[in-house]
């Protein structure tokens, strides 16, 4: 079946399967393997993009079913060589310790800040619930979702 | 997973003629069971008919004495919405703990409850409020839809258009989720509606189901102390790694008197 998107702000057609998941379709097809992919269960969290704007876990979902949306990965969020805030957060916090779970970290954290008008520890736990970490103890994960949120505010803020 | 035939129609007409015409076909919304299920092979199906874009499905409208929720609508949307929070928070609440954030960005209230998965949260409430549940061709009460392990109501090719919940003069849903998945090991939804005390439980049978014997008590005298000896037979409970027959049984209880109270204590109403 032939598909168009829009991926990372740039228009995408291709010609893909139907059973193809959107997680394989990112990585196997276009080569963008920083969307991991942990458990492919749903469970983990590692593969979470955004479509539309809202995460959604890419291993979990058919890409034919993106078509027309609007896809956005962990590799679009920098600006050249300007991190996106909460790419920075992660970095300064040390939010990550072999990495593999960050890019959906990252993806999930930034939905978290941008729906979130107050954020408290709590209500990044809980938000958590979908991604998993076997590294860190989430505590620096934790920080560097609040330290985001902030960043975040304040570009806005600022722009 | 196995390949398939995709379809997007882009009317319900289209979506029931595609159903029915097709060999094994299966509608597709938010896909959080259906897809998993194809990746293990557990389903095969010929043809997938997405419905998850069909205008019409989506949508929550509130009226003086109902909420009316479209099938495809979204469990954030549903926890999110001041209109449901304002008059059935409860359903707000219990749409905001099913599984995590990307669940609920994808999940539909549709699909979950004709599903009737038997660990759900939405068929407690389905129940507990007494629900109408409206499709394509006719409305089914809440309390004839669940008829077992993953068997509802349904006809092979019936789609769920809406549901309208009844506006309750109080409820509460409490649910003691499986810390792995979130998924309830038991839930327990109570409800004072106009048609009388509901306590409608999942997580604990095969398929969601009303606590009657709690119900009676209730009636009688509402709070977590009527319920006291109350319980539901452990026989025929769901029983497994997670936990058993008896302690689905116990849970039901406490569970139950902990909805109670948080309706008593005006917690949630």
């Amino acid at each position: 079946m032939q598909i168009a998107l829009t991926l990372n702000g740039k228009e995408v057609s291709a010609e893909v399967r139907p059973s193809l998941l959107l997680s394989e379709f990112l990585r196997e097809q276009l080569g963008l393997t920083g969307t991991h992919v942990g458990c492919d269960t749903s469970q983990c969290g590692a593969c979470v993009v955004h479509v539309d704007g809202v995460s959604m876990k890419s291993c979990t979902m058919l890409a034919v079913s993106a078509a027309g949306t609007a896809v956005t990965t962990i590799e679009g969020l920098a600006q050249g060589d300007v991190l996106h805030p909460m790419q920075q957060a992660f970095h300064e916090c040390h939010g990550l310790q072999c990495g593999f779970c960050t890019p959906g970290m990252v993806m999930s954290a930034i939905e978290f800040a941008e729906t979130t008008p107050e954020p408290t520890e709590e209500k990044a736990r809980a938000w958590l619930e979908g991604n998993i970490c076997r590294c860190t103890g989430y505590q620096n994960i934790i920080d560097s979702m609040l330290a985001g949120a902030a960043k975040m505010k304040s570009t806005q803020a600022g722009a | 997973m196995k390949d398939f035939v995709y379809h997007r129609p882009s009317s319900l007409d289209e979506a029931t003629g595609l159903l029915a015409g097709a060999e094994d076909a299966k509608l597709l919304a938010g896909g959080m069971t259906l897809l998993p299920t194809m990746k293990q092979r557990l389903a095969m199906p010929s043809d997938i008919i997405d419905i998850s874009g069909l205008s019409g499905l989506s949508g929550i409208t509130v009226t003086a004495d109902s909420v009316e929720i479209g099938a495809a609508t979204k469990h954030a949307a549903v926890a999110s919405s001041a209109e449901v929070q304002a008059v059935i928070p409860a359903l707000a609440k219990l749409a905001g703990g099913i599984g995590d954030p990307q669940v609920r960005n994808r999940g539909t209230m549709g699909g979950s409850v004709a599903n009737s998965d038997p660990a759900a949260d939405y068929p407690a409430a389905v129940l507990g409020l007494g629900a109408t549940i409206v499709t394509d061709r006719r409305s089914i009460d809440a309390d004839s839809f669940f008829t077992g392990l993953f068997e509802t109501a349904l006809e092979e090719d019936e789609i769920i258009t809406k549901i309208v919940f009844p506006i309750p003069e109080a409820a509460a849903y409490v649910k003691f989720p499986s810390p792995a998945s979130r998924y309830a090991l038991v839930g327990v939804f109570v409800a004072k509606t106009k048609g009388g005390l509901r306590v409608a439980v999942t997580g604990a049978g095969p398929c969601a189901f009303r606590a009657t014997d709690f119900e009676t008590a209730l009636a009688k005298e509402f709070s977590p102390t009527a319920l006291a000896g109350v319980t539901v037979p452990a026989d025929g409970l769901n029983a497994d790694i997670h936990a058993d027959a008896e302690y689905r049984a116990h849970l039901v209880g406490v569970t139950a008197r902990r909805a109670v109270a948080e309706i008593a204590n005006g917690g949630a109403a």
